[in-house]
């Protein structure tokens, strides 16, 4: 009987039990985590290949043709695995967060029918441009691939929308629990959207340059010296150098952001427990008892970062109730790890713009090798560390300051169990898609239809 | 007179569905059909007409089902929570199978060696099995009306292991089989391979019969378990379009018989497009048990933005689903 009423009054509060609430969190967090590093290259890939493609057919270079290839042959690959990772997360927004969804579904629904159009067009002139490569004149083919470049950055613009609006939800009226009337455009363009759908986008344009660079600076250190290897790192190396200095810019424009949106989110992000005036930035450092131990201080820093004056005030978490504070710790180091990789990206594309204007050859200095070889992961942390600070930050609000997450939540019980299996998935997941990434790397010849490769009867290179 | 804009939702949901199970289902059976292939060198020629079959179209088929699920909770956003909450096992499960199919399916088109086309073959087939299966399982248990309205207040495992959710389960396993061998028909006809189109119409004559049985089965199993609907279906609004599936149903296997192929997508799609309409019509209004459409309807704004937005994605739409399937139907020449 005991239990029985135990068990009725925690589904009255959400999850079945307090295990099953972070089982749901851990579960979304692994889903999304590993879904946005392939939406990354869904977003940045296709400009970088049609990019190779072009200059293939403008300068006649077999090296920017075959580079093409080869790419648009992985993004097969890479498109169907985020294509499925993704549907799982539209599932998983009702199987673990109905709470979220049967109250504001409607409110946050326009931007995702949105993306579902977009998904269409992209998933239809991928078929076109993967398929019938050799059915196309090279430039309908070309042209064929202009609109899965658009529609990977909508996309990312509009499911980032839905995130933004989770942030600072806006647009809509509720009445004893109930939505009475909601304003679904300014939903969608609240006041968040800006600087995180820019942010990410870019971020998308970094993982992917970066990576695809990485992949051919670990093959250049291994001794492949060509021209193919050459050109394969230095075109997406370039799109992302380009976009380096922008995404430090624009993360300053985020922080501005939360700094005046989402004070208690700033104070764990830079550790800030009391609220002071002339606070200074903390570099590294725990906290332990409610004390930051063994930080760096930059006298003034946060306050003159935050509100450009040394004597601005800064909230401290102190400021609301212990129920409504983040945690601190993985806040603050997500951040730092961020901040940290994307200032140590921007040095290594200023080290190849230097050498470029000093007209020499970044790709021969072995160093700079083995840096590139790991700006794709470096890349792919200061995203995941990113999303950790938005997320994680944002707690313990699902809607901020409107819904919790323990409201949000399946009551139903046994998600822990749901959890582990979807963990056991991912892990198979992970490793059949590296393997199957590393055997296409030594797979030769290229066939002119990438996706055609078994087919006899088509012309390869 | 004001627009019915909850009815037009549910009805553009509607149409997704079976855009849905037209296509994303065909694209299931072909895995019914890979699976049943038997051995890799026996199998090797049907195999590969599948792989090619769906390899352009997939994606793009399995994008419908992201619109159901995103028109489902903008448009009936409680009736989505209602649902993905008490039925989260068979949806996790079918998650989990969607995952395994789309991914082993590109997985193999990369692989060279026997073994790792056997092993992501074999993942595919059987996922293409198990998913809508579990998919099967949700529609029963919709009909049935072993949703209750509320977040997880129904029961989470009766709810879909039940005369209604195990018999529909085996009838979209069995429809997406039978759609599936009714195009490869064609298909292989269309490139030349006489011998694989005789294989694959005798399957979907089979097939067929199999499913025809299983639907009169359906029938009897509603009349026990799903009353309303039962009646609605048999002497109600829903009576034509159950008359114009088993007429469809008929008439394809008459067709089949005499290698009509190219009529006979229309009619198999035919018959199948009317049970869907079939069970939607008779079970309109309600959506969950004393919840009608009306009642869970989002705010009007929403309904309108999202269907004017919409209206505007179709037009974008139309012409390249247009030129996608024309491309690849068209008569292919290999350099
Ligand atoms: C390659 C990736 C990358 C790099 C180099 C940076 N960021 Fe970032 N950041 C992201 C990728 C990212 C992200 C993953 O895309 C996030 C998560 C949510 C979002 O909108 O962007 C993000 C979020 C995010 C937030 C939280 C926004 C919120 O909670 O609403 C802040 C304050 C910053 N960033 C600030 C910065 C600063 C000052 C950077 C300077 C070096 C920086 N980011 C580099
Ligand atoms: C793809 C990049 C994203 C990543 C890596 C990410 C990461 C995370 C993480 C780490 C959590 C767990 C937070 C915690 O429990 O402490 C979380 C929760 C969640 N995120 Fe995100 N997120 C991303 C984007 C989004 C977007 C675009 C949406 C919705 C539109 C979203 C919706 C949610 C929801 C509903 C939860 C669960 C409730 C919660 O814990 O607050 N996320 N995410
Ligand atoms: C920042 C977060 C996200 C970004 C940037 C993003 C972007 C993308 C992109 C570009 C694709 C298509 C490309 C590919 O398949 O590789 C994709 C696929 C998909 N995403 Fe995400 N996504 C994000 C988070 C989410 C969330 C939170 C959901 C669910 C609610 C979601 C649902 C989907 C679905 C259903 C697909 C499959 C569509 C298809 O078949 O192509 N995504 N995502």
């Amino acid at each position: 009987m005991g239990m029985v009423l135990g068990v009725l009054t925690a589904v009255a509060q959400g999850a079945a039990t307090d295990a099953d609430l972070v089982a749901a969190r851990a579960q979304m967090a692994l889903s999304l985590g590993w879904h946005i590093v392939l939406a990354c290259f869904g977003v940045g890939m296709p400009a970088i290949t049609l990019l190779a493609e072009w200059r293939g057919l403008r300068t006649g270079d077999v090296h920017y043709r075959l580079l093409a290839r080869r790419w648009a042959r992985t993004m097969g690959v890479l498109f169907a695995v985020g294509a499925v990772s993704g549907t799982i997360l539209s599932f998983e927004m009702g199987l673990l967060w109905p709470g979220l969804m049967g109250t504001y579904g409607e409110v946050i629904g326009l931007p995702f029918a949105m993306e579902g159009i977009a998904f269409f067009i992209e998933a239809i002139f991928l078929g076109i441009y993967l398929y019938a490569w050799d059915r196309l004149s090279p430039r309908a083919h070309l042209l064929a691939g202009v609109p899965i470049v658009v529609a990977g950055v909508v996309s990312a613009f509009f499911v980032v929308a839905a995130n933004a609006w989770m942030q600072q939800p806006t647009g809509f009226r509720l009445d004893g629990g109930r939505i009475t009337e909601v304003a679904p455009w300014a939903a969608m363009f609240n006041p968040a959207t800006p600087p995180q759908t820019v942010h990410m986008i870019l971020a998308a344009f970094m993982v992917a340059g970066f990576g695809m660079a990485s992949v051919y600076a670990v093959a250049m250190l291994r001794g492949s010296r060509g021209r193919y290897h050459r050109l394969g790192l230095l075109l997406p190396f370039t799109v992302a150098a380009i976009v380096t200095p922008v995404q430090v810019g624009v993360g300053d424009w985020a922080a501005h952001f939360v700094a005046d949106n989402q004070p208690v989110k700033l104070a764990a992000m830079e550790a800030v427990l009391e609220t002071r005036r002339g606070v200074p930035l903390h570099l590294g450092g725990v906290v332990v008892d409610g004390e930051l131990r063994y930080a760096l201080e930059i006298p003034y820093g946060l306050s003159l970062l935050a509100h450009w004056d040394p004597n601005a005030e800064i909230t401290g978490l102190s400021e609301v109730p212990p129920a409504d504070r983040p945690p601190i710790n993985p806040v603050h180091w997500a951040f730092q790890i961020m901040v940290g990789l994307g200032l140590a990206l921007l040095a290594l594309s200023a080290w190849a713009a230097v050498s470029r204007r000093r007209r020499r050859d970044p790709t021969r200095s072995s160093w700079f090798l083995r840096a590139t070889a790991v700006s794709g992961v470096a890349a792919v942390l200061a995203m995941e560390a990113g999303w950790v600070v938005t997320e994680v930050g944002r707690q313990p609000w699902i809607v901020y300051g409107r819904m919790r997450t323990a409201e949000a939540v399946n009551p139903a019980p046994g998600l822990v169990y749901g959890f582990a299996l979807v963990t056991l998935v991912y892990v198979v997941l992970t490793v059949a898609t590296v393997y199957v990434l590393r055997r296409m790397v030594r797979d030769k010849p290229v066939p002119i239809a990438p996706q055609e490769r078994d087919v006899s009867g088509y012309e390869v290179v | 007179m004001t627009v019915p804009l909850p009815e037009i939702t549910l009805a553009v949901m509607w149409l997704g569905l079976t855009a849905y199970v037209l296509f994303g289902g065909a694209d299931f059976g072909g895995g019914v059909w890979d699976l049943l292939a038997g051995g890799a060198r026996t199998g090797h020629r049907a195999r590969d007409l599948i792989e090619h079959s769906i390899g352009p179209v997939w994606e793009a088929n399995h994008v419908w089902l992201i619109f159901v699920v995103v028109v489902m909770w903008t448009g009936i956003p409680s009736v989505f929570a209602a649902v993905a909450s008490t039925l989260y096992i068979p949806l996790t499960l079918a998650a989990l199978g969607i995952i395994a199919r789309g991914s082993a399916f590109a997985f193999r088109k990369a692989s060279t060696e026997l073994w790792q086309r056997r092993l992501f073959g074999a993942a595919f087939a059987f996922s293409s099995v198990a998913t809508p299966f579990f998919l099967g399982t949700v529609a029963g248990a919709l009909a049935s009306r072993r949703v209750p309205p509320g977040i997880a207040r129904g029961e989470l495992v009766t709810s879909w292991v039940n005369p209604t959710s195990l018999l529909a389960g085996a009838l979209a396993v069995g429809t997406a089989a039978y759609l599936a061998a009714v195009y490869l028909t064609r298909d292989a006809q269309r490139a030349g391979e006489d011998g694989l189109a005789g294989y694959f119409r005798a399957r979907a004559l089979a097939c067929g019969l199999v499913v025809g049985v299983l639907s009169a089965a359906g029938l009897l199993v509603l009349r026990a378990d799903a009353p309303v609907l039962f009646a609605e279906l048999t002497a109600g609004r829903a009576l034509p379009l159950l008359v114009l599936s088993v007429g469809a149903g008929l008439a394809s296997l008459v067709l089949l018989w005499r290698r009509a192929y190219l009529a006979v997508r229309v009619t198999a799609a035919l018959a199948v497009t009317g049970l869907l309409w079939g069970w939607g019509v008779g079970q309109y209004p309600e959506l969950l048990p004393g919840v009608t459409v009306r009642e869970a309807a989002a705010t009007g704004s929403v309904l309108a933005a999202t269907l004017g937005a919409l209206a505007v994605g179709a037009v974008l739409l139309l012409p390249s689903l247009w030129w996608l399937y024309a491309t690849f139907q068209r008569d292919r020449t290999p350099h």
